[in-house]
């Protein structure tokens, strides 16, 4: 179980995708839902959602962005190595409605990967979708083909305009919501891009959906590390999520618990580079 | 007679508190065979043994001490076996003084026989010197057992049915097995090894652990129907961390008992950066709540290089769940106690970090559903105190997530599973339950007597009918 079968280096090798032969899993999960990961004895639970699942094959697709110590060990996994555990499908499923007017997806870095089902799933019922993908820079941009089949229209965005449009994918969104009729926006990715999304499309009172990635442990609603603050309300984010109303999220305080570990998470890539390098 | 009276209750040496508080190793060392049998000679060989009455499982205490006084350590161990599958464990996690040594007739006018240490000693002798030979196994009946989490309430329906002839898999939730007893129980209290020699024992008999199956979620109760299981034992603990519903609850720096717990031992961050989980070392660090999950709270943080350990308690000391053995190891190693003490709320920093605790003094007042003396606030008696960790360990609730997607069984009005307690039958044909997700938090020998009233009726169903 949880042979890798397929690896891609996606922008440049900072973005890896794995698929995971994880025949249960594959069977269960739907658009939405998140598997939490471990490589090694002592390694970190790490919760990800999944990009794609195969339930013939048996196999799930994970998309992850290199950014500590957990993720660089995951990314020195060739095809044939085995992840030690891989357990969900965890989370709860996205509900994909049909809606009068047009939808919107919004993501951003890595959170492509994750909405891409999910734009995919609204079409599939009925919507017209459209889809706004962004990153820094042309080279980060991932899934861009895949968001153009999943949705009706594209539009992409870099920070530096080094393709598509020049901006954020933000700034796309305000200026669809101008000009049609959006009744759904789905936004995910970096929790400032989520936060600015929520902001324009508060006004407008459209319903805006965001998924969440905050520091879990057991993804199972026993530990309560992954709690968040919607409306008031503390919610637990791997049962109760991971997607929320975005207009409800306290985005500020997901940041700050977001950084719990800052410290410790430097002190364990600095260690793990060395010990790369020796 | 006289003789045996006046011999005191032999203490078990431990490591002496300023050199524990540095390691996570094992507090309490253990009797040697002969403290062993100097302890179990105090024993009267009472006719009509109120010890036993006081077992959950009904140990025959008397006639295990008196095998060890003759020096028949293994055959007391298989004594023990009879009724209690996890004596290593238990006797060092039972509540002995409000079980059997709170029974035990030599506590009336002096100390009760040392009973959890001797029934310690009994199961580390056979796990240190025994043959290591397994007890027979009935012939296979054909029969599949599913066991849904592999705490001591599954341990033991697994350990009984296998011998009757079933076969068995466990399936559990998280990647290591055991449940409480490897993700909440430190190691200084219950040495890992411990667990993992009884699970090892558990597959060397033949039981199948498949790790990593959340049940409800990566298969249901109903599909495990389908994959062929004729019964299904449901005991997956009280896993839902409570909260105390006060300001500043969601503060970084902020933890619930369980995981903080779960990071420090399941995870061994304890151990970071050798493991990569973290954990926050907090300098000023505050425990609410005083049962056994709070004493180990706080005594993992003062490992972990805490200066200050201070447990918050809204009751009195009278009214302290935890063990007796575990608040006296705690004030041993130099945690304060703050009784009659109830937080309001949690003040953070400009960066949403725990800073500091505002609470408020309490008094007592007449007796509560529980029996217990309420707690009532003293008006104006606020005062802060300054913290940077504070671990919130004020007990667990029922988690739905198998309920919610398992049709058919009952619950109360709390969350846990309804059973008929005879034979532990949930409302589901083919389902039993026990441990936590019945009782609420309660103790390792009560889930594993749970587990036996279980384990022979689901033998009786299925060699006889539901
Ligand atoms: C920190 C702490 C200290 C304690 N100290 C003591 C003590 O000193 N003495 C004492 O007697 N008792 C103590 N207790 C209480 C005691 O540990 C419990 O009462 C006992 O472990 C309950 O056993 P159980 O079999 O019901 O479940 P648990 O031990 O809770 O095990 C349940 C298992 O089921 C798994 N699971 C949950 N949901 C699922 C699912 N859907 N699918 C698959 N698997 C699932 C969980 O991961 C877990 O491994 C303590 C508890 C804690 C938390
Ligand atoms: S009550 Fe005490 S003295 Fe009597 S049999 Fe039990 S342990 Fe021995
Ligand atoms: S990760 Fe533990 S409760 Fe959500």
């Amino acid at each position: 179980m949880f042979e890798i079968l397929r690896r891609e280096e996606l922008a440049g090798g900072t973005i890896i995708l794995n698929e995971i032969s994880a025949p249960f899993i594959a069977k269960k999960a739907k658009p939405g839902q998140f598997v939490i990961l471990r490589a090694t004895e002592n390694g970190e639970r790490i919760p990800l959602t999944m990009a794609e699942t195969d339930p013939e094959k048996g196999t799930i697709t994970i998309i992850y962005q290199v950014v500590g110590k957990s993720t660089a060990l995951f990314k020195t996994l060739k095809v044939g190595d085995r992840y030690l555990d891989v357990v969900g499908p965890l989370g709860k499923p996205t509900e994909i409605e049909k809606v009068d007017g047009h939808v919107v997806c919004v993501g951003g870095g890595t959170g492509v990967a994750v909405l891409h089902p999910i734009t995919r799933a609204l079409k599939e019922i009925g919507n017209h979708v459209v889809a706004v993908i962004g990153a820094r820079t042309k080279d980060m941009i991932i899934l861009e083909d895949k968001m153009k089949e999943a949705s009706h229209e594209l539009f992409v965005c870099t920070d530096d305009g080094s393709y598509g449009h020049h901006g954020f994918v933000t700034d796309v969104l305000k200026d669809l919501i101008e000009k049609r009729d959006v009744r759904l926006v789905v936004t995910i990715g970096p929790v400032p891009m989520m936060k600015v999304a929520c902001e324009i499309t508060r006004p407008h009172k459209i319903k805006t959906i965001v998924s969440l990635n905050p520091i879990m442990v057991d993804g199972t609603g026993m530990c309560g590390c992954c709690r968040v603050n919607v409306g008031g309300e503390t919610k637990f984010a791997c049962v109760d999520g991971p997607e929320f109303d975005g207009h409800l999220v306290d985005f500020d305080e997901l940041s700050a618990r977001l950084k719990s570990y800052v410290e410790q998470e430097k002190i364990a890539y600095e260690k793990f580079k060395c010990e790369c390098h020796a | 007679m006289a003789k045996k009276e006046t011999l005191p209750r032999q203490p078990m040496p431990e490591q002496p508190p300023e050199e524990r508080i540095k390691n996570f190793k094992e507090v309490p060392l253990g009797y040697t065979p002969e403290l062993a049998m100097k302890e179990a000679s105090r024993c009267l060989q009472c006719k009509n043994p109120s010890c036993v009455k006081g077992c959950p499982v009904g140990v025959d205490i008397p006639g295990f001490i008196r095998l060890i006084r003759e020096g028949e350590f293994a055959k007391a161990i298989r004594k023990i076996w009879e009724k209690n599958s996890l004596p290593a464990i238990c006797g060092r996690v039972c509540p002995q003084e409000n079980q059997c040594e709170g029974s035990c007739v030599l506590g009336k006018k002096g100390k009760p026989v040392a009973i959890g240490n001797l029934e310690r000693f009994a199961a580390d002798w056979e796990r240190e010197h025994g043959t290591g030979e397994l007890p027979p196994k009935a012939a296979p009946t054909g029969k599949k057992v599913a066991v849904v989490g592999s705490g001591p309430s599954g341990l033991t329906v697994a350990g009984d049915l296998i011998l009757k002839g079933h076969e068995v898999t466990v399936y559990e939730a998280f990647h290591k097995g055991g449940g409480v007893l490897v993700y909440g129980i430190p190691e200084f209290r219950l040495p890992k090894d411990i667990v993992a020699s009884e699970l090892n024992y558990l597959e060397r008999l033949g039981v199948k652990f498949e790790y990593n199956i959340v049940i409800g979620r990566t298969i249901t109760v109903d599909e495990l129907f389908k994959m062929g299981y004729d019964a299904i034992f449901i005991g997956v603990g009280a896993g839902l961390p409570r909260f105390l519903g006060i300001p500043g609850e969601n503060l970084v720096g902020v933890y619930s008992a369980n995981e903080y717990l779960t990071r420090s031992n399941l995870m061994k961050a304890y151990l970071f950066p050798e493991y990569d989980t973290p954990i926050a070392k907090g300098k000023n660090v505050v425990v609410i709540g005083a049962g056994n999950v709070a004493m180990d709270s706080a005594r993992t943080a003062l490992r972990m290089g805490a200066e200050n350990v201070t447990i918050v308690y809204r009751r009195s000391r009278e009214e302290m769940p935890a063990r007796l053995a575990e608040i006296h190891h705690a004030e041993e190693e130099g945690i304060k106690f703050m009784l009659l003490t109830n937080p309001l709320r949690f003040i953070g920093d400009a960066h949403g970090r725990l800073r500091g605790m505002e609470c408020i003094k309490m008094e007592l007042g007449e007796p509560d559903e529980s029996g217990r003396r309420r707690p009532i606030p003293v008006e104006g008696s606020n005062f802060e105190i300054e913290c940077d960790l504070a671990i919130i360990s004020v007990g667990a609730g029922a988690n739905p997530l198998l309920a919610k997607n398992t049709p058919g069984l009952k619950l109360n009005k709390w969350g846990y599973i309804m059973v008929d307690p005879k034979t532990n039958k949930t409302y589901k044909k083919g389902v039993w339950a026990g441990g936590d997700i019945v009782t609420g938090q309660a103790t390792v020998i009560k889930a594993a007597g749970a587990g036996r009233i279980a384990s022979n009726s689901i033998h009786d169903y299925l060699t006889l009918g539901w």
